[in-house]
């Protein structure tokens, strides 16, 4: 009997041996592939990581051995000063100290004032009934392609008339305007998700559109408010061509991008400068996005997905 | 104190305050007295809600586009009328060619590079043990701006002249990471922003290393939407991985793909930042978004500045009207 236990289930289920053979080839297969595909990942993660990383490790390397070997070698020979970092901030030539405030008040209104206003203009495309109102948000909807490069210089010969050039409050109202294209479109797609049996329960109470707004739809429309204004934050604290154009090189309006992009035109060999100085540009987006990035994620897929 | 200027930290602060409090100020005025007008009509509710919004687009986008397509039929100063001058010269001239030909060029290959790469790598990642941490690596790109963004490319395109008749060993260092890893291979170092066409093609990679976190992150999202039975169905038929990419994965996420691709080529076409920084240019490398900033406030050629605005323009209204066209077809298929 034990002698031809071994054979007797070959003949009887062939079928099932042939399956599991299968399947063991296919799991092979499938954690090869896997091993393929998480190294193949693996990779497209490094090489997007090492030039920032690179970069990041010059910014604390002394100016000498910057530039006579390349930073990998600190891996064997490290050495760390902070002097990079004090001399572009403080130093009186580079003072990115001044251009890090202009940044920070160029933004911070420029993010309140436009979402403030495509707020309330969302709020009666959503939910006030108007004669050409479809009309008007498509006409909204379809001036987020205008490319800001067609307003720059009307714009701009406008304000030299107004004596406003080279100030903040040109800074602040052309960052504000070119958003509201896109600040209304998305605040709209949100607002409109929000059930209508709230704002009619609201209504039938007496409230009022203000009230309505204020006490109903705001509280609710938090995360998408969020979600915008991390937008918002990155794409003005990131943007060159509004502030080259209307602060130009104003050591007391411009931002740091201006500075950063001229260092970089005319001191292009000074790589511990520049180093430093991107970092230096960089810290804030940086935390801002790591600290929302749920948020910044919601708005990207509501802003192109639904559009 | 003076309301239009400030020069220390605590008085562009103040100023900034005060920016912000006179918009609460008037914002809040227009509200409580709509509030407070008993049965205002409609349009007077109508108009404090997007009055403000449509005043500053009409100021800010409008009347200012217009007058940039006026001015673009007119000479350098904007003082004779010259017709469609301007447009023939930038169709014509080799030099304005070569320009328009690196844009269409940047259009094309940067939504296609960085829309592969996302998407992938958001198959790869799907549900693996470090998806979260893996999508931030990609992503992080985003937050950077385009400015600094050059600036970490360039130091890794940097270049140290090979000195002739110097023994390969005591050649000076290269310290710009691609030219190290030419020479570790045994390999010239190159120049690999001077030496065109390929100039462009390095300057794109730029681009594409910010624009794939973009496009991963919107076709991880609809990657994710595939349902489950589909998947299933596929695997009962004995699909291997790749088939499954190419025969359940693309065509599930067709419709978020026009609009990833689409949208990245929208902004790819308005760039100028990463030409501007790292190649100011030159060497065969401009673009339309660039040449209109030279044309604009250093040529002070405000007709010829005007035109390639108005072609910028021009070159988003076909990728606009497929995006719409896909939509309304995924639309019916649904």
């Amino acid at each position: 009997m034990s002698t031809s236990t071994p054979q007797a289930p070959i003949p009887a289920t062939p079928g099932k041996l042939v399956d599991r053979l299968d399947a063991r080839a296919g799991r092979t297969r499938s954690t090869l592939s896997t091993k393929l595909a998480s190294g193949f990942a693996l990779l497209i993660a490094v090489v997007w990581t090492i030039p920032t990383f690179g970069l990041l490790i010059t910014s604390f390397r002394p100016d000498g051995e910057i530039k006579t070997s390349g930073w990998w070698t600190w891996f064997t020979s490290p050495s760390i000063t902070l002097e990079n970092y004090a001399e572009v901030l403080t130093g009186s030539r580079f003072q990115l100290s001044t251009f890090f405030v202009n940044s920070f008040v160029i933004t911070i209104p420029s993010v309140v004032i436009p979402i403030t206003l495509a707020l309330l203009a969302a709020y009666a495309f959503a939910w006030i009934d108007f004669k050409g109102r479809n009309i008007l948000f498509v006409a909204v909807f379809a001036l987020q392609v205008v490319p800001i490069q067609v307003t720059l210089i009307p714009l701009l010969t406008q304000y030299v008339k107004w004596g406003l050039n080279q100030t903040f409050w040109t800074v602040w109202l052309s960052h504000s305007i070119f958003a509201l294209p896109l600040a209304i479109f998305l605040l709209h797609n949100f607002m409109k998700d929000i059930p209508r049996e709230l704002v009619e329960a609201a209504r039938v109470d007496g409230a009022g559109h203000v009230k309505i707004f204020f006490r109903v739809l705001l509280p609710l429309l938090v995360p998408a408010i969020a979600s915008f204004a991390i937008f918002q934050f990155l794409w003005v604290w990131n943007d060159l061509l509004v502030a080259l154009t209307f602060a130009g090189g104003q050591q007391n309006v411009a931002p740091l991008t201006v500075r950063l992009a001229d260092l970089a035109g005319t001191r292009g060999q000074d790589w511990y400068l520049l180093a430093a100085g991107a970092f230096v540009s960089m810290v804030v987006p940086v935390i801002v996005f790591l600290a929302l990035q749920r948020y910044f994620v919601r708005g990207l897929l509501a802003g192109s997905v639904k559009g | 104190m003076d309301l239009l200027y400030a020069d220390t930290t605590g008085g562009k602060f103040l100023l900034m305050f005060i920016a912000i409090a006179i918009f609460v100020l008037v914002m809040g005025a227009i509200l409580v007295i709509v509030e407070r007008i008993p049965r205002a009509p409609r349009w007077v509710v109508v108009a404090a809600f997007t009055g403000p919004a449509l005043l500053g687009i009409s100021f800010g986008l409008i009347y200012p586009a217009i007058i940039t397509t006026r001015s673009s039929f007119y000479d350098a100063r904007g003082q004779n009328f010259i017709g469609i001058d301007n447009y023939v010269t930038a169709f014509t001239r080799p030099e304005f060619q070569q320009v328009l030909l690196n844009t269409v060029a940047w259009t094309v290959i940067v939504p296609l590079a960085s829309t592969a790469i996302g998407l992938i790598y958001a198959v790869l990642v799907d549900r693996a043990r470090f998806e979260k941490l893996a999508k931030t690596l990609l992503f992080m790109p985003m937050a950077i701006s385009l400015v600094g963004a050059s600036i970490i490319w360039k130091f890794v395109y940097e270049y140290r002249p090979v000195l002739e008749g110097v023994a390969p060993d005591r050649q000076p260092a290269q310290i710009g990471l691609l030219n190290q890893i030419l020479v570790w291979m045994g390999l010239e170092p190159v120049q690999f922003l001077l030496n065109g066409p390929w100039n462009n093609i390095f300057l794109m990679v730029v681009m594409i290393w910010i624009q794939a976190g973009f496009a991963m992150t919107i076709l991880s999202a609809a990657i994710k939407a595939i349902s489950t039975e589909t998947i299933e169905a596929a695997r009962l038929d004995g699909v291997n991985g790749i088939q499954q990419f190419w025969y359940v994965t693309v065509p599930s996420v067709r419709p978020a793909l026009v609009v990833v691709l689409t949208t990245i080529a929208m902004g790819t076409l308005k760039v100028f930042d990463i030409v501007r920084t790292m190649t100011g240019g030159n060497y065969g490398t401009q673009v339309v978004a660039n040449e209109f900033y030279t044309q604009s406030f250093r040529q002070q050629n405000q007709g010829m500045g005007a035109a390639l605005a108005v072609l910028l323009f021009a070159f988003v209204v076909p990728l606009i009207i497929y995006n719409v066209r896909q939509m309304k077809k995924s639309e019916e298929v649904r």
